[in-house]
């Protein structure tokens, strides 16, 4: 790892951001359109959105990182420029720290401004710091990037990376107590939630929108969250061979 | 003479079929020497173990007396793959911005290399933008900012019109009087007369080797065009 080239690689990731204003509309304005969409739609029922809000803002960016990783990290295996990049003294921790550093500062962006807005204008409350709030956001983004990264070693083309969203994130939400509290789930499936990692970023959120103290629990939710980042950044590393057959 | 590539048995293995069948080659410094073949004759293939980026079954490639893929080798190599491996969502000059960082040479490098290959007009504009010789010719920079002692270049002309190919095999001669030790690959006959040394492949294994004027000599035959054909006929003829 060498800080210079890991820094050059993250100022390349923003930089083809910038050059691309329309996706950048599109991850910061999505999130805050569903989160007034989920306001008005509970907008007599109150406790709803109060107990919802949180979470939601906190998962936004993990959904949003998994798919902009999986495509791009894809589209670097495809054009040739992974192939390029592993030919020179990069490093594959410089590329894979430096995708990290880029994702979590736009991660970051995103997570503020849904913030501002949800704690802001539509009168949502947590129960401990909103900041607390955005960096569990921030974290479960680089969590969302390690698993995109990952996951674009098992696709072809785009069309399949694409597909790996709904594959790999929509079972987890649907898992993971924010539509049914685990305990009420069958034995099976509360089983299949307890490997998922985003059951453990979803409980974190949870507890930050709580008004009850954190809890110990909160600070294993958050080490889960850290821990299969970095098998998932491990494992995405061993997909990037410098030798390919 | 000094041999920069030194390959000796090499084999490779591709979707469960050998596809090099133990090559021996030996490539001069500071020259240019040009790979030739028909698609799917081991060029790529043979170009990606010399950089380092193949599974290798058997033998051996030496660069600069290393073992190909030593991490050391790794700034002295410029490799250009058949593909314009370029970000397509940068400028020229971000694309090579970010290259020059990763190889770690000096800022200036980029505009002396965006002047080298003549983009200085088209620095700010993306190369997504930039037509299909202007997009060859930053691909081609992006593996020349580090000055490397050996430079692979797969396929550098293809669908480029005459006078660009013209430009860059000059500067392709360029590079070589100063040094550079260049592997070139063509599926173009008429690019040959260009190179110093030649190696023809065909299915796998190296048919012939020599200058263009020595293969001409051996085949007696006035074009290389003729030559290579001679070879492939008396190759056929073998095998039969």
């Amino acid at each position: 790892m060498n800080p210079s080239r890991t820094g050059a690689t993250a100022l390349r990731v923003l930089r083809q951001l910038r050059h691309d204003p329309r996706t950048i509309a599109l991850l910061l304005a999505v999130p805050c359109v569903l989160q007034v969409l989920m306001h008005e739609l509970f907008r007599d029922r109150e406790a709803v959105f109060q107990s919802l809000g949180v979470p939601l803002l906190g998962l936004f960016p993990f959904v949003a990182m998994f798919i902009v990783t999986s495509i791009t990290m894809l589209r670097e295996r495809t054009s040739g420029t992974l192939e390029r990049l592993l030919t020179t003294p990069l490093g594959r921790g410089d590329l894979l720290v430096g995708y990290g550093i880029a994702f979590a500062l736009v991660a970051a962006v995103q997570a503020t401004l849904v913030s501002v807005l949800s704690f802001g204008l539509l009168g949502l409350e947590a129960g401990h710091s909103s900041v607390a709030v955005v960096l569990v956001a921030i974290a479960n983004a680089v969590l969302g990037m390690a698993l995109g990264l990952f996951a674009s070693a098992f696709a072809r083309t785009e069309f399949q990376a694409v597909q790996f969203m709904p594959a790999f994130v929509l079972p987890q939400i649907l898992l993971c107590g924010l539509i049914v509290p685990r305990d009420e789930m069958a034995g099976w499936m509360e089983a299949l939630s307890a490997v998922l990692p985003l059951t453990y970023a979803y409980d974190a959120l949870a507890r930050l929108a709580s008004t009850a103290p954190v809890g110990a629990r909160f600070w294993f939710d958050l080490l889960v969250v850290a821990g299969v980042t970095a098998l998932a950044l491990v494992l995405g590393a061993a997909t990037l061979r410098r030798r390919t057959p | 003479m000094s041999v920069a590539v030194e390959v000796r048995g090499l084999r490779v293995d591709r979707g469960g079929r050998e596809v090099l069948h133990g090559i021996d080659l030996d490539v001069e410094a500071g020259r240019v020497t040009g790979l030739l073949g028909p698609s799917g004759s081991g060029k790529t293939t043979l170009m990606r173990s010399i950089v380092g980026a193949q599974v290798v079954a058997g033998g051996s490639v030496a660069v600069l007396g290393l073992p190909a893929g030593t991490p050391s080798l790794r700034s002295r190599i410029g490799y250009q793959t058949q593909a314009p491996s370029v970000y397509a969502d940068l400028t020229v000059r971000e694309n090579l911005a970010y290259f020059a960082r990763i190889l770690g040479v000096p800022g200036h490098a980029v505009a002396e290399t965006i002047a080298l290959v003549d983009l200085g007009g088209q620095e700010g504009q993306l190369a997504l933008t930039l037509s299909g010789g202007e997009l060859a010719r930053l691909s081609l920079a992006a593996a020349l900012l580090n000055r490397p002692d050996v430079l692979v270049l797969d396929e550098p002309t293809v669908g480029l019109d005459p006078l660009l190919r013209r430009e860059l095999w000059t500067s392709f001669d360029r590079l070589a009087e100063g040094g550079v030790t260049v592997v070139v690959s063509s599926h173009v006959m008429d690019e040959a007369d260009r190179c110093d040394s030649l190696v023809l492949l065909r299915d796998g294994r190296i048919l012939a080797a020599g200058t263009p004027e020595s293969l001409k000599a051996r085949t007696n035959t006035p074009d290389l065009d003729a030559a290579f054909l001679a070879l492939i006929d008396a190759d056929t003829g073998d095998g039969a």
